[in-house]
Order: structure tokens, then sequence, then C-alpha cells
């Protein structure tokens, strides 16, 4: 399925959206924070340009795994670490072995269903967080009520990314062609959910 | 009159290859707005115009020199000068009056700049084209040093001299280039084989093409990057210098060890993206 005009409209503005909180958006906060937040946000930002050069046949690619991925871990754990003081150096542990685990899973291309177990524990952790931390901290007031923005932001990321594993394990819930419709639109809102909520924070 | 005068120009513009002179003329108002001092508009206005007027003109000289390989190849036979819609003669003197008017007005207005624009000129047209394209494949080495003087002039005539600032930004466009030039030239292998031009996938292999392709881009990012930092640039742009260049990067690895002519084609879109990207970095 080639990409029409409104997707590369729809995913132009992603990339711009996701440049713009590399270069701006995460200004003035701790080291660790910067690094995790640069690295989803960029991870976002590389994978949206080579979908823009390459088409939806990216998403076939077995990278996509990795950086889909790389992108609710980084931001989770950039979370944690401004967040939950308490939980920084047990999160930071889990996100570095979560990574590793997956890349060698998916490197070694191990039989039966590890791999499988792996991405699901690794990815539910992080999309959790990223979706209940956020949510949590803005309905108990301890940050503005628009920092919920980023949960919204997390679950909506999280089913886009529940559509592609099942359209990459050969279970599509709905076709092909409508989640392909539906996911340059879909990367834009989660990312603008993402920049306003952080902006909001 | 005007009806006729429109038809030329409609024939002049792909002579110059705007795409590839705007994006050299960009790099010529980073080099020098990446001084970021206080710009003066008259200067800047004049760096545009006798860098577009230099550029198009030896854009078109080669041209001028390179129709016989343009007509042989498939990708080049309908332009203008190949398709026979120009002829030699009035090509070479337009290239030569746009390439005179743009170098006289460097010097004009800058002698060290002046004299850069003209090196970028010569290296590019003479050196290049003339002397070393149809003889070796290492002539991308100079096709690479001409590309990199319009950002060295840029910054030179903002600076006034020539630092290091701007041997860094001008050593990134050098190694940007064969990652440019070095993609097109495995895409249209049988083109430039048929034109009997030299290129590195013909003389060395698709194999060691690649790898080369690999390092310059890291030479390339990694210049970029130093050039960044040196010239205190924000955190913030050097974050996202340095999020485009790890893309490159990554592109770069997959042609290596993943060629398909469709990664070879991203990474030369995405290098003209990078280079453009980083120069609007390097300006603010």
């Amino acid at each position: 399925m080639k990409l029409k005009m409104l997707d590369r409209l729809l995913l132009l503005g992603t990339a711009l959206l996701a440049a713009y909180q590399v270069m701006i958006g995460i200004d003035g906060l701790e080291s660790l924070p910067t690094i995790a937040y640069t690295i989803a946000f960029g991870a976002l930002l590389v994978a949206v340009l080579l979908m823009l050069i390459l088409g939806f046949e990216i998403l076939d690619s077995p990278i996509v795994v990795v950086v889909s991925t790389l992108i609710p871990l980084s931001l989770s754990l950039g979370l944690v670490w401004e967040h939950l003081e308490s939980w920084r150096l047990a999160y930071l542990t889990f996100a570095i072995c979560g990574f590793l685990a997956i890349l060698l899973t998916r490197s070694l291309r191990l039989p039966g269903r590890l791999p499988v177990i792996v991405l699901a524990l690794v990815h539910g952790v992080a999309g959790m967080v990223v979706f209940l931390l956020p949510t949590v901290l803005a309905a108990q007031g301890e940050t503005s009520p628009g920092f919920a923005l980023v949960g919204l932001g997390g679950a909506l990321i999280g089913l886009g990314g529940v559509l592609l594993s099942f359209l990459k394990a050969e279970r599509p819930i709905v076709s092909r062609e409508t989640i392909l419709r539906i996911f340059p639109a879909l990367l834009l809102l989660t990312t603008a959910a993402f920049v306003v909520g952080f902006a909001l924070q | 009159m005007i009806h006729a005068l429109r038809t030329r120009l409609r024939l002049y513009w792909p002579l110059i290859k705007s795409l590839q002179t705007g994006l050299l003329l960009s790099t010529g108002l980073a080099g020098y707005l990446s001084a970021h001092t206080k710009a003066d508009l008259g200067e800047l206005c004049g760096l545009a115009i006798s860098l577009f007027l230099a550029i198009s003109g030896s854009t078109i000289l080669n041209m001028w020199y390179d129709q016989d390989i343009d007509t042989v190849m498939e990708r080049t036979h309908n332009r203008p000068l190949a398709a026979g819609k120009v002829s030699r003669r009035e090509a070479f003197w337009l290239g030569l009056v746009l390439a005179a008017a743009g170098v006289g007005m460097a010097l004009a207005m800058d002698i060290l700049y002046g004299l850069v624009v003209f090196a970028g000129l010569f290296f590019d047209v003479a050196v290049y084209t003339i002397w070393l394209k149809r003889r070796t494949c290492w002539s991308i080495a100079w096709g690479g040093i001409a590309g990199g003087m319009p950002i060295l002039a840029g910054r030179a005539l903002a600076v006034g001299q020539i630092d290091l600032v701007g041997l860094l930004l001008s050593m990134s466009v050098l190694f940007w280039i064969p990652t440019h030039i070095l993609t097109f030239s495995m895409r249209y292998h049988a083109d430039y084989q048929a034109a009997r031009v030299p290129t590195f996938p013909s003389t060395y292999g698709f194999e060691a093409t690649r790898a080369v392709i690999a390092l310059s881009a890291m030479i390339a990012a990694a210049s970029i990057g130093v050039a960044g930092v040196t010239i205190g640039v924000q955190a913030g742009a050097l974050r996202l210098m340095a999020v485009l260049s790890s893309g490159l990067l990554l592109l770069s690895f997959a042609t290596v060890f993943r060629p398909s002519e469709r990664v070879n084609f991203s990474l030369f879109k995405y290098a003209s993206l990078y280079m453009m990207a980083s120069m609007i970095l390097l300006s603010v």
C-alpha cells in the first residue's frame, strides 16, 4: 500500500513535532531523562523519516520490533526517573536488561515462545508505565491536569503497537489496509499528545 | 519577446540542477550564519546572489563539457543540452557569464571570500569535470572538495578568515558527498558503464563502495557534530543533530550489512535531508 499525500502530511507533522520535542521540549531536565526522551523522540523521528522515504514497507522490517520497544521503554524510563525517585535504579536496570533481552532473543532467533514472552513483558510494563504514571500523577494533582495527555499518548501508541504486533504475527485484528490507513493519523495524535502533555507538565 | 524569453528561461532552468544548487547555496548561507555574528542583510543577500550565480555557472559548464556523457546515459539524455534543445555554444557562454558574474561579485564583496568561491569553481569545472572525471573514480574526492567550498566561503565571509570551524564544515560536506554520489553511481551503474565513466562500483565493486559510503557517513556526521560543538550550537540543536546523524549511520550500516536497491536509494534521499537539516541547525 502506497503513501498518499495525506499520509505524507500527517507523517511530516509527526516528524516536526518529534524534532521540536528533541530540540526544545525537553530542555532543562536532568541528564538521564534528557537522554531517555531524546532516544524516545529521536527513534520516533528517524522511524517516521524512514517511513516517508521508504513507505509502509518499512513496517515489514525486523528492526521495527526493536524501534517500537525503544520508544516506550526510554519514555517510561524518563518518566520514572523524573517522578518516582525510589524506583530509579530498579527501573533503569529493568530498561537496560529488557532492551538487551529483546535484542538477544530477536537476533539469535530462539525457538519456542521465549522471544514473544520477553517482548510482551517488556513492552507491557513500559506501556503501562507510560499510560498510568502521568494519568495517576495528574489525577492526584501532583502535576497539572494536562500532563494526563502523556498517558493518553501512551494509550494511543500502545494501541498502535498492539495492531502492529498482531499484523506481524499474521493474526490481524483488522485488515492490513485499515491499520495502514489509520497509522499516520495515530502517530500524529500520539506525538501531539506527548508534546502538549510534556509542555503542560 | 517576453514569450521567447520565458521559453529560454524554462530551458535554462534544468541546466542549473536547481535542487543541487539550492542545497549547495544553503550550505553557503549556513556557513555564514554559523558565525552567529549580527547578520548584515545586504551582505547575506550578496552572498546568496554571488553563490547562486557561481554555482549555477559551474553546473552549466559541467553540463556543457559532459554533453556527450549525458546523451549516452538513460537518466540524463533528456536534459536540454543532451536533447539538443540548447546549443553547446549557448550553454558555454551562459555558464561562463554566470560563473564570471558570481566570482566577480564575490571578489568585489571580499577578496578572501571571492578566492574561495573561485577555488570551488576551479576544482569543480577544471579539476573534477575536465581533468579527472573520465580518468579515475577518485575524481569524486575533488568534486567533494569543490562541494565543500560554498560553506567555507560563507564562513570566511562572516569571520574574515579560514578557521577550524570552516574547515570542519567543509570536511562534513566533502564526506557527505560520497554518500550522495556513490549511492547514485550504484543505482545508475549501467548508465555510467555505458558512458565509460569510471566509478567506485565499476572499479572496486559494490561491496567496497558500500563500505566507503558507511565510512564517509560516519566522518561527515562526526565533522558536523564537532563543528556544532565548536561553534557553540544550542544543546537542543546538538541533540537533534545527534538523532539525525544516528539515522544516517543506521542507513549506512544497512547498506553494508543488508544491501538492497531500496536501502541504497533511501540513504541517497536521507543524506540530502540530513545535510539540509544540519545546515538549518548550524544556523540557529
